[in-house]
């Protein structure tokens, strides 16, 4: 038997005949969906902002209020997707592997961000985080640890927003792991630790980066919530998104559509790039 | 490597899946365990690997207890009916990842490898080492869990229904190919089954099992000739069930003498169990049992032919060659040159799984359920 290469290049093909009919009309509807939706009111923006001429966009994105803003968005919804991740993983962990009372509620209760008005996540967060909140008191008098309208606070919001996100994304894939391949591991020797590293996570890991991927996204856009625990002040606790607001209200819409490009260009490169990092997990792992 | 479980026990939802079953498996034996479903034999399985904490009793692998050790431990090489491949693993990774787990005495790399195409060449997948499992069919993939098994050399081997879910073809090739790889390892190995062809060709011993107990451990000769119990008789091969009467060490049939060896059955009413081989057709006007033929079917060279005989009109099934004419509805006399009886209140396996149906089918849907994941 002679050693077989993996599947050779695969050629693209227009698709004529399929065993799934209806291809082009349900690709011709995904476009025009898409284009209605998305795409047409982006591609608006662009034009949008495309007025000011590259000397004033310019201007604008290296502004360091503005370039702060962007820093403290994209830097914050990073870090809440990596700690989201992380325990949104444990979440869906314990809600899979594990029956106990109440678990059902829990369960429930983890799509609560999802249904919440933003803005009322935002006051209740900051109430209990602000410098004489319950928590906020604690945290700063014994660890000196401000996190009421602070950055800290932008990352806490955008971590409440984005957990839904990894634990849903990651317990369906979950609950299909067979019980099977961890006894065989087990019978072949390998501890709980091994197994988990080994077995598990390389079959849960493109799940992990989508839900990373839509936790971050999440955050980047995220600004009911944090307007209400940020203190927003220039320099320092101010926001991408609602620096966009500001300058609409001062009906400086050009440079709100330049700031939006921006995070916009940002955001889709950042997607992207989680996008190959799946594709490239999943073919590595085998997944397909 | 001797493998023993004394006076095992299990219950799962009040239902005994075990029930007190002790079994002594000899270093280098192939031995199956057979069963319907629910019948205990996967439990059985996995208290031997350890997958399963028994209720009560021990399991000794030589003479060492195991109650107290660990999975990882016992070096066992276990193979699920569905594989369990690591999906994101190549051929090579699988099979090379007990070795990789071990703490004590870890192979460099570079035997590791040595060992893995080793076993690659004895299972007979050369060359797709770098494959992963969702590119080779199912017989493939099930040699690749054997050979991922056998890696980690372990002191026994256990295979849940190893064939189950491959189609009839694969599975016999398997089969014989399984016996020669345990001819030429030589490791004590433990397989579950539901099929009787596949034990009783591939096992040097049969453990039939029922309800948790083990009903008879024998030879597949033993098994088949002298089954222990109506239990048995009735689910290995062919059987026809009709009431006789003991009496004086003679079975009789509606006062007609059976020319029957009985031993020391008590006199009274009793159970006789007949092969489709333990009847023939009288055609030279002897005596015999006179019977009205119900239905006839070509099984190969043979007529599988169904009479009623007696004043109950109980159903004998027998082979009769098939140039000779049989029609429905024809009288025939049949005598009976073999078949064991069997005392009252013992039943075999249709009369228990027909009560068992009617009463509480739905416990016996749960209890499978529960019983042979």
């Amino acid at each position: 038997m002679t050693a077989t290469a993996p599947d050779g290049a695969r050629s693209f093909r227009w698709r004529r005949r399929s065993v799934l009919p209806g291809f082009g009309l349900s690709l011709g509807y995904t476009i025009v969906y898409l284009s209605l939706v998305v795409l047409i009111p982006l591609a608006g923006l662009g034009i949008r902002s495309a007025s000011l001429g590259w000397t004033q966009f310019w201007a604008i994105a290296f502004d360091p209020r503005v370039v702060q803003a962007l820093q403290l968005s994209f830097g914050a919804a990073l870090a809440a997707a990596v700690i989201n991740t992380v325990f949104g993983v444990l979440v869906a962990w314990v809600l899979v592997r594990y029956r106990f009372p109440g678990r059902r509620w829990l369960d429930a209760a983890v799509d609560l961000p999802f249904a919440l008005p933003t803005a009322v996540a935002g006051i209740a967060l900051a109430t209990l985080y602000a410098p004489n909140g319950p928590f906020g008191a604690i945290l700063d008098h014994w660890f000196g640890i401000k996190v009421g309208f602070t950055p800290l606070g932008v990352v806490m919001a955008l971590i409440f927003v984005g957990l839904p996100f990894v634990v849903r994304t990651v317990q369906p894939v979950l609950e299909e792991i067979d019980r099977e391949t961890e006894e065989v591991a087990a019978t072949l020797g390998a501890r709980r630790w091994r197994t988990i590293t080994r077995v598990i996570f390389p079959a849960l890991l493109p799940a992990i980066l989508t839900g990373f991927a839509l936790s971050f996204a999440r955050g980047v856009g995220e600004y009911g919530s944090v307007i209400f625990i940020a203190s927003n002040l220039p320099f320092q606790s101010e926001i991408a998104p609602l620096l966009i607001v500001i300058k609409l209200e001062e009906n400086n819409y050009a440079g709100a559509t330049a700031i939006a490009t921006i995070m916009l260009v940002i955001s889709f490169a950042m997607l992207f790039v989680i996008n190959l990092l799946q594709a490239w997990s999943r073919k590595w792992f085998g997944h397909e | 490597m001797q493998v023993r479980t004394v006076n095992i026990s299990k219950r799962y939802a009040g239902l005994a899946a075990l029930d007190d079953v002790s079994l002594t498996v000899q270093p280098g034996e192939l031995v199956a365990l057979l069963g319907p479903s629910g019948s205990g034999k996967t439990t059985l399985l996995r208290t031997i690997a350890g997958l399963e904490p028994p209720d009560a009793g021990t399991v000794y692998f030589n003479d060492r207890d195991l109650s107290d050790s660990r999975i990882q431990d016992r070096g066992v090489g276990f193979v699920f009916q569905h594989y369990a491949l690591f999906k994101h693993m190549r051929v090579m990774d699988n099979i090379a990842f007990g070795l990789r787990a071990r703490r004590k005495n870890k192979p460099r790399e570079d035997e590791i490898k040595r060992r893995v195409l080793e076993l690659l060449d004895l299972v007979q997948l050369s060359g797709l080492e770098r494959r992963f499992p969702a590119q080779l069919s199912g017989g493939q993939r099930q040699r690749v869990a054997l050979a991922r098994a056998l890696a980690i050399e372990p002191s026994v081997l256990l295979l849940d229904e190893p064939f189950g879910a491959l189609d009839a073809r694969v599975r016999k090739d398997l089969r014989r190919w399984l016996r020669e790889i345990h001819d030429r390892t030589g490791h004590t190995t433990l397989f579950v089954t539901h099929d009787q062809e596949e034990a009783l060709e591939l096992a040097d011993r049969v453990v039939v099992m029922n309800k948790g107990k083990i009903e008879q451990s024998a030879t597949p000769d033993e098994i088949y000739d002298t089954p222990a119990t109506p239990f048995v008789f009735s689910f290995i091969g062919e059987s026809s069930v009709i009431p006789v009467q003991v009496g004086n060490g003679r079975a009789t049939l509606d006062e007609r003498l059976l020319d029957l060896e009985i031993g020391a059955l008590p006199d009274g009413p009793a159970q006789l169990y007949l092969r489709p081989e333990d009847v023939t057709m009288v055609t030279d006007g002897g005596p015999g049992i006179p019977g009205l033929v119900v239905s006839t079917r070509r099984i190969g060279g043979m007529r599988r032919v169904t009479i009623e005989c007696g004043l109950a009109r109980h159903r004998i099934e027998f082979d009769a060659l098939a140039e000779v004419p049989i029609n429905n509805s024809q009288r025939l006399t049949i005598r009976v040159i073999g078949g064991r009886v069997y005392g009252a209140g013992a039943e075999g396996y249709e009369t228990e799984r027909l009560a068992a149906s009617a009463t509480s089918d739905f416990k016996w849907a749960k209890a499978e359920g529960w019983l042979d994941r």
